[in-house]
């Protein structure tokens, strides 16, 4: 009987919704066995409730010293849980935080670790599904036999709920490791001059934009759309515009009416910034560019051609 | 402070993807190689922390990696260690691999990118910490040295950072964009010719995975818009008209 386990993923404040996503997958891949939710926190009561929906039963990990996230409590906390209840499976979100300590899980678990997965199919041995050169590929990894596996599973993929009216269980658990890492504070993020979450016209670029003097391309069109200017990660690392126009994971998520990317593959920290927007179009040189797979009208061909035919079209209507 | 950076030579994600014939792997026909590029931003950091603090920092490439060692010798790394062996997408067996190749040396930081830009596991730096039983942070964005410790600060979602203190030994990833990597200089080629780029035999131990299937994505595609730049924008522009965009 297989016991999939998923951690809960604790955001500011509220349950993050891929925590529930973790546990759809556990239902549909745990067979006869149980999908187990484990919760970790310094108040976790309101939480293991809504877990206990769409699980069969939840682990509550409780104690003031778990308020802050720290990977080595996190560790030491799932070590304890899990020298007792045996997983088959471990489920983390490829969070921020899911990613840092699940590897390390699995090493003290001495469990294969697949990261980042879209697909898990263990009903002839365990093979995991990924997305490889940046949402170029995908590929399917069979993962060696072992007595545990842990995987991180990327958000916004597993969203087929199924109901389970499940028991919490309070572990009893306390950390007891000696904390290395200390934890200092949040930093918050640098307000920036413009908003670009509150645009209804954003104009976004890639790594396709070149060089830092092409910016003022993209400006001429947001200003003829009455837009404003984004980009994605690399053109923010390279200095080209400040790190509160950053559209992604890390950076701001937009949903505006109009969403216009030059130049941009389309990573998926990138598109789970922009996908809700209400329409998208790209401008990109390769046909096979992952934005194109969310966007709804594509140009495949060079932003340096397009952008100064459309600026001189949209000036001619305006007059 | 004595750094150990991890360097991959990899493919850019850029550049031609194609799947293998054998259906397992990418075709090398096409394929751009260079310094990760994770691994450039951690390779100028620990570069810059050896200017302000002093040491050594050591570059360890596993795999074909000779010219991004070199690379990283001429940036100003002082030396380096190749491991020669093929782990392909096991990032378990990379980790174990350099484990292995730098239990000799009593280092007090190792930085590695966040991750690979071929294969994006974003693992061999957090299983190397957990191999090694060191405090570790990914995704870091700054550094700063203090007596025997570190300040970092990880890039959480949403804009949001986390500053952390980690006494050393301790292992970093770093997150692109950290700092400016510097361009390579003649002098630093020159120089680089005269460093240490050793070779060391480990055993690669088990795999952890196998790949079964390389694959493209099947994707519902955007409608495409075609034609002249002119005719493009013509288009375009009746899209965004008949939605009240313009």
């Amino acid at each position: 009987m297989m016991r999939v386990f998923a951690i809960a993923e604790i955001g500011s404040e509220e349950l993050d919704p891929v925590s529930i996503e973790l546990l759809n997958l556990a239902n549909a891949i745990k067979g006869d066995g149980t999908s187990e939710a484990v919760v970790i926190g310094d108040d976790v009561s309101s939480y293991a409730e809504e877990l206990a929906k769409h699980a069969d039963r939840v682990w509550k990990v409780e104690d003031s010293e778990l308020k802050n996230y720290n990977p080595e409590l996190y560790v030491d906390v799932l070590l304890q849980l899990f020298s007792k209840e045996k997983p088959d499976v471990v489920l983390v979100a490829n969070s921020s935080r899911g990613a840092e300590y699940a590897p390390v899980l699995a090493v003290k678990l001495n469990a294969p670790v697949v990261t980042d997965i879209v697909g898990l199919d263990v009903s002839n041995g365990v093979r995991a599904t990924r997305y490889i050169f940046q949402g170029k590929l995908l590929v399917d990894v069979l993962v060696r036999e072992a007595e545990t596996y842990v995987f991180t599973v990327r958000q916004g993929v597993f969203k087929d709920e199924c109901t389970v009216q499940g028991e919490i269980v309070d572990s009893g658990i306390k950390p007891s490791a000696e904390v290395k890492r200390e934890f200092v504070g949040i930093v918050e993020p640098e307000a920036g001059e413009v908003d670009i979450s509150q645009a209804d016209v954003v104009v976004s670029v890639g790594r396709g934009i070149d060089d830092a003097s092409n910016i003022e391309l993209a400006e001429e069109l947001a200003e003829v759309l009455g837009g404003v200017v984004a980009g994605s990660r690399p053109v923010i690392d390279s200095g080209w515009l400040p790190k509160d126009r950053q559209v992604g994971i890390s950076g701001k998520t937009v949903k505006p009416k109009l969403y216009l990317a030059l130049g941009i593959s389309g990573a998926f920290q990138h598109i789970m910034g922009m996908k809700d927007s209400e329409l998208i179009v790209a401008v990109n040189k390769d046909p096979e560019a992952p934005i194109f797979g969310v966007a709804q009208y594509g140009i495949v061909g060079d932003i340096f051609d397009v952008v100064p035919a459309l600026i001189e079209k949209l000036r001619e209507i305006k007059g | 402070m004595k750094i150990i950076v991890l360097a991959k030579h990899a493919a850019d994600p850029e550049s031609e993807i194609r799947v293998s014939a054998d259906g397992k792997g990418v075709d090398e026909k096409g394929l751009v190689f260079d310094i990760n590029d994770w691994d450039r931003y951690a390779i100028e950091e620990a570069i810059r922390i050896r200017e302000q603090h002093g040491g050594e920092v050591i570059v360890v490439g596993v795999g074909y990696a000779d010219d991004t060692l070199r690379k990283c010798l001429a940036m100003g790394a002082d030396r380096a260690i190749k491991i020669p062996l093929d782990t392909g997408m096991d990032s378990y067996q990379t980790a174990k691999v350099v484990k292995e190749a730098i239990a000799d040396e009593s280092f007090d930081l190792i930085l590695t990118g966040l991750m690979s830009q071929d294969h994006n596991n974003a693992l061999v730096g957090t299983l190397l910490a957990g191999m090694l039983d060191i405090p570790f942070a990914t995704a870091v964005t700054s550094i700063s040295v203090e007596d025997g410790r570190v300040r970092a600060v990880r890039e959480l979602e949403g804009g949001f950072g986390e500053e952390n203190i980690l006494p050393l030994p301790a292992l970093l990833t770093i997150q692109s964009g950290i700092n400016e990597p510097r361009y390579v200089s003649i002098m630093g080629i020159k120089r680089a010719k005269t460093k240490e780029l050793r070779e060391v035999s480990v055993d690669a131990g088990e795999s952890m995975i196998q790949v079964d299937k390389v694959y493209i994505p099947p994707v519902e595609k955007a409608e495409l818009i075609e034609g002249s730049p002119e005719e493009i924008a013509e288009k375009l522009i009746e899209i965004l008209r008949d939605r009240g965009l313009i």
